[in-house]
């Protein structure tokens, strides 16, 4: 059934030798001299991948070619008065010396970056930051992801298959157009589950039954890397403690500078305050403070719905005009 | 200090120049010390702390040269032993004497890069004017040569007349220096090796150049017009600025020497990892280190409530932990930011707080609200995981400890509750672990800060260092020094 899914990332989205045929193409053939000089940060591809998931190409050659997975950045889309917030990186091309970022148009910032055309530059791309993965043949790797968690699970999942891992893929959203990366996944995985909290597509259940299923086989793993919203990484956890399997969770948690200096995405782990900036992103799963942690995540809440409101309503005044 | 008496001041200065003029600025000692200290011109407290102009408004020339007219032109010059960066200060304070401006900026500029914010920001009281004749016969600190704010005036009054000189550069060497951080160190040092003819870029993490200078220290204390002022003209002296890019990430310091071409490299990264205080509840909703509070409301802009996209807390009841100048930044800002109550918790008495008796003072007009000798127990959160409480813990002053202050004391069963919505902790910085974790064969000392010598050489080939990186938390203008002593030492290598 899960092969019969409409194709919601097409793979030219991931390949600057194709991109012309994608629906938002950048720069045809004729042009193609002017990629050369193509100004840091530009919006080279853009795809709307479900009603609130974009995926984006990003021109930023040093990035491309540092990024390791498990990596993120830090953008904004205005100089003087954006907001800084982090994105995990998908992919990188580093012939095209670019960078892609899927995410979902949920905050201020991100639906703002949504809006933004091919060939708009971003005011502000920080990166690579974080702590990159560590790969290793460690035998059965799980790597299960949750909505657009899928999309920084993939160069992980790419890695560890690479390092010569047996890989067991979960992939989990509330319904079939959620999930993403779908094509990737099935060519990478040794085994690819996909599940959605209404059965629109795959199983209906959540990413820990067949999480605990592979804990309670023959083929226990491992290794388990989850990503996704963090409820459902407290739950992976739980879910593989009893059994006794390491599992890495790779954290997005709020941040104003990316490099250590705030410490604004500080998160308790095995009774030590750490940053997720510069300790992490992943953290041992089994060690985090994931209650702490999705509090700390509600801190701008109430304003950010505020700065919402206050947007939408600017618009809609401009619209009478 | 109201509008109206900043009219008197000025009035009051105006008289006493036309004294001065009438004898020809020919002056005998006593007569010096006889002419009283000029007050900074300020906003009204009630005022200010609603808004976030700078709070001192600078001398009027009149009120600079009747300043400078105190100094008593000592043939030793006390003051300058006192200046990290030896500036001579009694020299451009006789041109202020005699209206002499232009002279006078020219004379600081040979030795600072960044008089705007020297002038600001410089603990004066611990360095030059201490050191003060003046001062020391008067019997009052207080009454010493206000140097700051005539360093301040001249480099004031040389941005107001439109484009400073460009410093003049040697002819290009070739060689090239990567500076990683754009404060103070690494401004200093991008100058000094430009003006050696050597081509110079400069690496920063955040979006904006200028360090602490811009994302630490708030509008009300140095405009951030004044630190873009001092960017551009590196900018146009041909330093090439690089914005968002994080040595160490984005590019290795080995990549930089070994493929990028660069010849020497200076790390003055700061000393960028806010220190928590490790107490319960800690990790509450509403708990900010200063770092994040300032750098959202500075930085980010989020002072500009609606336009900024950046949120900040909406904080009426605020407690500031530390007794540092960064604490009454953050504790001044929590007013500026519609705080209605700010408190401001620090360990020791008054007389131990680290910070600038100019900023506590300030910080106390405006209604800063101290509670000395005491300390933070633990924090206190509702279901939600929000603050709604400090509880603190009262201490008395000890025996002096090993740095001489005396060193506080718990007294056991005082405990009281403060009711606040947030907590904001200024209690210092570690060293970012970024560049330690990702160059080799650089040497850290057991706090974190690189080890260098005198000079700034680090235990890597081509590698100087400086600023907080190798100070812990100091000051700009030890920054700048170090930033300076780098540069000769840089220059002198590439001479070679």
């Amino acid at each position: 059934m899960a092969l019969l899914l409409p194709l919601l990332c097409s793979p030219e989205a991931f390949c600057r030798h194709n991109h012309s045929a994608g629906p938002h193409p950048v720069a045809g053939p004729e042009n193609s001299a002017e990629n050369m000089t193509i100004k840091p940060y530009t919006i080279l591809y853009k795809e709307q991948l479900s009603a609130s998931v974009f995926l984006m190409r990003i021109q930023a050659p040093h990035i491309a070619a540092e990024r390791r997975p498990g990596q993120f950045i830090l953008l904004s889309i205005n100089h003087e008065y954006g907001e800084r917030i982090p994105l995990t990186i998908a992919d990188a091309d580093t012939a095209e010396g670019s960078i892609t970022i899927i995410f979902q148009a949920v905050g201020f910032t991100t639906k703002q970056l949504a809006q933004l055309p091919v060939g708009a530059e971003l005011a502000v791309l920080l990166g690579p930051l974080g702590r990159p993965t560590h790969i290793e043949k460690l035998g059965h790797v799980v790597c299960v992801g949750g909505g657009v968690g899928i999309a920084p699970l993939h160069p992980i999942a790419k890695a560890f298959k690479q390092a010569g891992n047996r890989l067991t893929c979960i992939l989990g959203a509330r319904s079939r157009e959620l999930i993403i990366l779908e094509k990737q996944f099935t060519a990478l995985a040794d085994e690819l589950i996909i599940c959605t909290d209404d059965g629109s597509a795959g199983r209906k259940a959540l990413v820990t039954e067949p999480l605990q299923e592979l804990c309670q086989s023959a083929q226990k793993p491992d290794q388990v890397v989850a990503i996704g919203p963090p409820v459902m990484m407290k739950f992976c956890v739980e879910t593989v403690r009893p059994f006794d399997v390491p599992i890495v969770v790779s954290l997005n948690t709020i941040m104003v500078d990316g490099t250590g200096m705030c410490g604004g995405c500080r998160v308790t782990v095995g009774g030590e305050t750490k940053f997720v900036c510069v300790d992490g992103p992943e953290f041992d799963g089994l060690k985090v403070d994931f209650d702490g942690m999705i509090r700390r995540l509600q801190a701008y809440r109430s304003q950010e719905r505020r700065m919402d409101e206050g947007h939408e309503c600017k618009l809609s005044k401009l619209e009478q005009r | 200090m109201s509008e109206v008496d900043n009219a008197a001041l000025q009035t009051q200065a105006e008289s006493l120049l036309q004294n001065l003029k009438e004898k020809n600025f020919q002056l005998r000692g006593p007569e010096r010390m006889a002419i009283p200290s000029q007050p900074m011109p300020a906003q009204d407290p009630q005022v200010r702390r609603h808004n976030i102009s700078e709070v001192a408004l600078g001398y009027t020339p009149a009120q600079a040269m009747v300043e400078a007219n105190r100094c008593l032109q000592c043939k030793n010059q006390p003051c300058v032993e006192g200046c990290p960066v030896r500036l001579p200060i009694r020299d451009f304070i006789s041109h202020i004497a005699v209206g002499e401006f232009a002279e006078a900026i020219a004379l600081i500029k040979e030795s600072s890069l960044l008089p705007a914010v020297c002038g600001r920001v410089c603990p004066q009281e611990t360095q030059c004017q201490v050191h003060c004749t003046l001062g020391k016969a008067l019997k009052d600190i207080n009454k010493s040569v206000a140097i700051g704010r005539l360093e301040r005036f001249a480099a004031d009054w040389e941005r107001a007349q439109g484009a400073a000189k460009l410093p003049e550069c040697q002819p290009d060497t070739g060689k090239k220096v990567a500076v990683i951080g754009s404060g103070p160190a690494g401004l200093a040092v991008a100058a000094d090796c430009r003006r050696a003819g050597h081509s110079v870029t400069v690496f920063e993490a955040f979006h904006k150049f200028g360090g602490v200078m811009l994302y630490g220290i708030p509008e009300f204390r140095l405009p951030k017009a004044i630190v873009e002022a001092e960017v551009e003209t590196l900018r146009q002296m041909g330093v090439e600025l690089i914005p968002n890019f994080l040595v160490g990430r984005t590019r290795s310091l080995q990549a930089l020497l070994e493929q990028d071409g660069y010849d020497a490299a200076f790390i003055g990264i700061g000393a960028g990892l806010p220190n928590f205080m490790g107490i319960e509840g800690e990790n509450l909703v509403g708990v900010f280190s200063a770092n994040e509070y300032l750098t959202r409301a500075n930085l980010l802009k989020a002072y500009q409530r609606g336009v900024a996209a950046t949120p900040i807390v909406e904080a009426k009841r605020v407690a500031v932990l530390g007794g540092g100048n960064v604490a009454m930044d953050a504790a001044r800002t929590a007013l500026r930011l519609g705080a209605e109550e700010v408190h401001l918790i620090y360990r020791r008495s008054e007389k131990e707080m680290p910070a600038r008796a100019e900023e506590v003072s300030h910080a106390k007009e405006e209604g800063v609200q101290f509670h000395l000798l005491r300390n933070a127990k633990r924090i206190l959160g509702n279901e939600q995981g929000f603050v709604t409480a400090l509880e603190c813990l009262c201490y008395e002053l000890g025996e002096p400890d090993a740095s001489g202050r005396r060193s506080p004391v718990a007294v056991p069963g005082s405990e009281y509750i403060l009711p606040v919505d947030a907590v904001i902790v200024a209690i210092g910085n570690s060293s970012n672990p970024l560049i330690q974790q990702t160059t080799k064969g650089l040497q850290f000392n057991r706090r974190g800060n690189l080890v260098c010598t005198e000079d700034g050489r680090t235990s890597l080939e081509k590698v100087f260092a400086g600023g907080d990186i190798v100070l812990g938390a100091a000051t700009v203008i030890l920054a700048m020094g170090q930033g300076r002593r780098a540069a000769a030492a840089i220059n002198e290598m590439l001479a070679e």
